[in-house]
């Protein structure tokens, strides 16, 4: 073990192997591969599966993104493995960007429906 | 203060390690932090595409045709956006995210020709993602889409820019990681210069991830 992850709170012997990386690779090309198909199925009157898949096509893309993202935080960013203040880092800005776009969203069309 | 003036000289620059009373590295500390606020500065830059989000009086538009200036007059313009190409980009960096923590396990482990491998090849992933911007870009201003066109122009080439030249800064780090690597300064002790400029890729990388269906493939 070198010095560095012989570091406390960082511990690389934990941090997964190169198959595993090699598999969440494959997963989040099959999720993207998914997004533009749901795209796609969903705005093409002429597709198969596209009157179920068009109402949905938003709440589908917003689920696969955060799988994607939440796969990329968690083993490619360690933070499955790493100390929890680093999480903690990530995932409370991560929640007020949320509330932020949410709540400007909800503002300016209160704001647009109130003027207009 | 001797003492302390004798331990300094006693260690080698691989030892030096930044602890704080929380037992981390500051500087990996810092980057947390650094990437928690990039992480408000793209949310701002994300709602307020939203919020302009089919606001536009003129086109051109991403998903549908509408009437531009063009060449000086009122013309049909076609759907600007070209999902295909847009989608190589996102696989390739994606790609890149896996060949950066490939880079890093080797750094850590000591294997300096698979380090430079895999790092060489995140660094070429980024430039392709970089040039496939650069080639939109300019495709777009051809098709009659400048920077004040419209609303779906301005906040499409402001987010997307600012990802963009935060995917440039990313390649020059890691090119300069890469640098490094090759003239021997990368041992397994100082891995974590190359893990630092790993987690500001995977950031650009999960940033991508959310702008990537939010412009391009909602509607």
């Amino acid at each position: 073990m070198d010095a560095h992850s012989a570091a406390p709170g960082h511990d690389d012997a934990h941090h997964p192997s190169p198959a595993m990386y090699g598999k969440i690779a494959i997963v989040l090309f099959i999720l993207t591969f998914f997004e533009v198909a749901a795209y796609e199925v969903g705005h093409r009157p002429a597709a198969i599966l596209h009157s179920v898949v068009e109402p949905i096509v938003v709440p589908i893309l917003l689920v696969l993104s955060a799988a994607k993202f939440a796969l990329v935080a968690m083993f490619y960013m360690h933070l499955k493995q790493d100390s929890k203040l680093f999480s903690n880092l990530f995932v409370w800005p991560i929640v007020l960007a949320a509330a932020l776009i949410l709540g400007l969203i909800v503002l300016i069309r209160l704001w647009h429906a109130a003027t207009f | 203060m001797a003492q302390a003036a004798t331990a300094t000289a006693e260690m080698s620059p691989a030892d030096e390690h930044h602890w704080t009373s929380t037992g981390l590295d500051s500087r990996k500390i810092a980057i947390w932090g650094f990437i928690g606020s990039e992480c408000l500065f793209f949310a701002s830059l994300i709602s307020t595409y939203l919020v302009y989000k089919g606001k536009s009086l003129v086109g051109p538009l991403p998903h549908t045709e509408s009437q531009c200036m063009l060449h000086g007059k009122m013309q049909t313009c076609e759907a600007i956006f070209e999902t295909p190409l847009v989608t190589a980009g996102t696989a390739v960096l994606l790609f890149s995210s896996f060949f950066v923590v490939l880079a890093l396990y080797h750094a850590q482990k000591g294997n300096r020709a698979k380090l430079l491998g895999w790092l060489g090849a995140t660094v070429m992933c980024g430039l392709f993602f970089v040039s496939m911007q650069v080639y939109e870009f300019t495709h777009f201003y051809h098709k009659g889409m400048g920077y004040s066109t419209n609303l779906f122009s301005t906040t499409f080439f402001t987010l997307t820019g600012f990802h963009g030249s935060h995917v440039t800064l990313g390649v020059i780090w890691l090119s300069t990681v890469l640098f490094l690597a090759a003239r021997g300064k990368l041992p397994p002790e100082k891995s974590l210069n190359l893990e630092l400029a790993a987690l500001y890729w995977h950031f650009v990388d999960v940033v991508w991830i959310v702008i990537f269906p939010v412009v391009y493939l909602m509607r």
